[in-house]
């Protein structure tokens, strides 16, 4: 076990807190434009575990390879949301501006 | 073997037809797609004639590099993909603008693009690069969906990416535990790492969610229906017959490879349990159908089950050359199920095409007395549902043979009863439809509209589909050599 005074404890406990809050505002919004919003929380909660992940030689060097992970990450949720905002605009344009 | 060529020819191919224009579109896709047709064949034979390989990217090697590895498994899925997405091409190429569905030029780079991120999957080696390749195959499978313009796919293209977006965050959170836990991303090197322990089970269970939320297995199926449906019948082709499989690869290569150590009767079980349900509840929503296209994607849902059924004889207790034989035998049976399910299914949904292109809907109603005017419809649609349904002797009957013996080889024998259930119940709605096509004697509605001719390519696609699927169930000996050569039980014992 860590010592409670390890960063890794802060960055996990606060990459749950934030996951758990942008799950319940995907759960609970009404409007597509929130939903796709709350999922890219969602992702960056999980990019912040990635960091905390990273403190396996934390007094040592930065371990490379979450980074690898996170850059990547990134890409593809801007990719995904572009792709999800796209399809949430052409719905709403169909539903005559209503979003949801 | 120079593995990437396998990812890189059909991205090539999609990057070319991004440039064209026009009629060139049509042309580029199809010079682009052979090229990944062969690329396939050559890499997936140099699986039987050289044996497994590994290449390392770039020359780094795991654990700090990705590694690509080819092995029977791999090989098969390589041939799938190629198959159904060469006779999908086929049928697009030869499409007419119907009034219903069109294939638009922007097709042929996405259907590319899709390809080049399942040889990807099928191919690696790495955690995180399974994750990678899972977000292009759905990103691509989105764009596909999305080319309908109608409301209804647009709707379902959304609800696939939300599912999609969720199973993947659950699986990036599997990978940064793996990763924290055990310093290395290669399955290779974790599979000798993993053992028995709860750290270990939650692991596993991260990854399965994001995996089991991807290939739709109850009660996480509610976004294939719409998509697969929705879609153009070239496009829920691809989705039905390659789509899903790709995750259950994944889900394959998880439990009964890398986290082998850690797995237990139980666990094999829950997923034995929803596999069950899937089969059963995706039956009775087939046979309530009453278009054909949903039919079909309900359809998928039900036989995805089936291969979630090995997984409990595959983690049955047992140990010794006696219990490899067995699992072993559910391996196999697993994997030709999903290949020859891959194969029907396309052709089904090829055959729905043809049919929505020849009298512009697919209501059941309107199949009576349809094989005198549209045979090879007809007869695509009877020998894939043959397939389907598991008789004899198709691919779709040995897998289910396998399957079903596996399971009373190792004391399982529960779980083939809903197998059972669930072919009865693949009978009905399969016959249901073949009976009004080939027995009606005219059409319910006369006056409903005369059957357009349908162009030869769409019949012919569908066709040879369905006919490698009956195939595979004749000429399985070098397939079921391979795939047991590379599985985890081929060599009597773990690696």
């Amino acid at each position: 076990m860590t010592l409670p005074s390890d960063p890794f404890w802060f960055y996990a406990v606060a990459s749950a807190l934030l996951f758990a809050l942008s799950l319940r505002g995907f759960v609970l919004s009404p409007h597509a434009a929130a939903r796709i919003l709350s999922l890219n929380v969602m992702g960056s909660a999980i990019f912040l575990f990635f960091g905390a992940v990273s403190r396996r030689n934390w007094d040592r060097f930065p371990d490379p390879v979450p980074q690898a992970i996170v850059i990547t990450g990134i890409v593809v949720a801007v990719s995904s949301t572009a792709v999800a905002l796209a399809l949430a605009r052409r719905l709403a344009s169909r539903r005559g501006g209503e979003t949801g | 073997m120079w593995l990437p060529a396998a990812v890189l020819i059909p991205a090539a191919g999609g990057v070319l037809g991004l440039f064209a224009q026009g009629k060139w579109r049509r042309r580029v896709g199809a010079a682009a797609a052979s090229a990944s047709l062969l690329t396939a064949w050559i890499v997936a034979s140099s699986a039987w004639c050289q044996g497994p390989a590994r290449y390392r990217m770039a020359g780094w090697g795991a654990p700090l590099g990705i590694d690509l590895r080819l092995d029977g498994l791999a090989a098969a899925f390589l041939l799938l993909t190629a198959t159904v997405a060469a006779m999908t091409a086929v049928f697009a190429w030869s499409a007419e603008r119907g009034p219903t569905e069109t294939v638009p030029g922007n097709f042929w780079p996405l259907f590319q693009f899709l390809w080049a991120a399942l040889n990807g999957l099928f191919l690696s080696g790495d955690l995180f690069n399974l994750y990678v390749q899972l977000e292009l195959m759905t990103l691509s499978a989105i764009g596909l969906i999305g080319l309908s313009h109608q409301r209804a796919a647009i709707e379902g293209a959304l609800n696939y990416l939300t599912a999609a977006l969720l199973g993947s965050f659950a699986y990036l959170l599997g990978v940064g535990l793996t990763y924290s836990a055990h310093g290395v991303l290669d399955l290779g090197m974790l599979s000798h790492r993993i053992s028995a322990s709860g750290s270990s089970w939650l692991m596993l269970s991260l990854l399965s969610v994001g995996l089991l939320l991807k290939t739709a297995v109850f009660p996480l199926h509610f976004w294939l229906p719409e998509a697969h449906a929705k879609a153009i019948s070239p496009v829920s082709a691809l989705l039905s017959g390659l789509v899903v499989k790709a995750s259950f690869y994944i889900l394959m290569r998880l439990w009964l490879e890398v986290f082998f150590g850690s797995v237990s009767l139980q666990t094999g079980s829950l997923l034995g349990a929803l596999g069950s349900a899937a089969i059963l509840w995706g039956s009775v929503q087939a046979i309530r159908q009453r278009r054909l296209k949903p039919m079909i994607a309900y359809s998928t849902v039900s036989q995805l089950g089936y291969l979630f059924l090995a997984l409990p004889a595959a983690t049955a207790a047992g140990a010794g050359p006696g219990a490899w034989e067995w699992k072993a035998e559910a391996w196999n049976g697993a994997a030709l199920f999903a290949l020859s399910h891959g194969l029907a299914k396309a052709s089904l949904f090829l055959s729905a095409g043809a049919l929505i292109s020849s009298v512009g809907s697919d209501e059941i109603a309107r199949v009576h007395g349809l094989a005198r005017n549209l045979r090879g419809f007809a007869v695509a649609f009877g020998v894939a549902g043959i397939n389907l349904v598991g008789l004899p002797p198709s691919g779709g009957f040995l897998g289910k043979w396998l399957l079903l013996g596996a399971l009373l080889r190792s004391g399982q024998w529960i779980w083939a009863l809903p197998a059972l259930a669930g072919t009865l119940m693949t009978a009905i709605y399969i016959f249901k439809v073949l009976e009004r096509t080939f027995l009606s004697e005219e059409a319910i509605d006369p006056g409903a509209g005369e059957t357009r001719p349908v162009p030869r390519g769409m019949e012919i696609a569908a066709l040879v589909l369905a006919v490698i699927s009956v195939l595979l169930g004749i000429l399985p000996a070098e397939l079921l050599e391979i795939l047991r050569r590379d599985s985890p039980f081929g060599m009597g014992g773990a690696e």
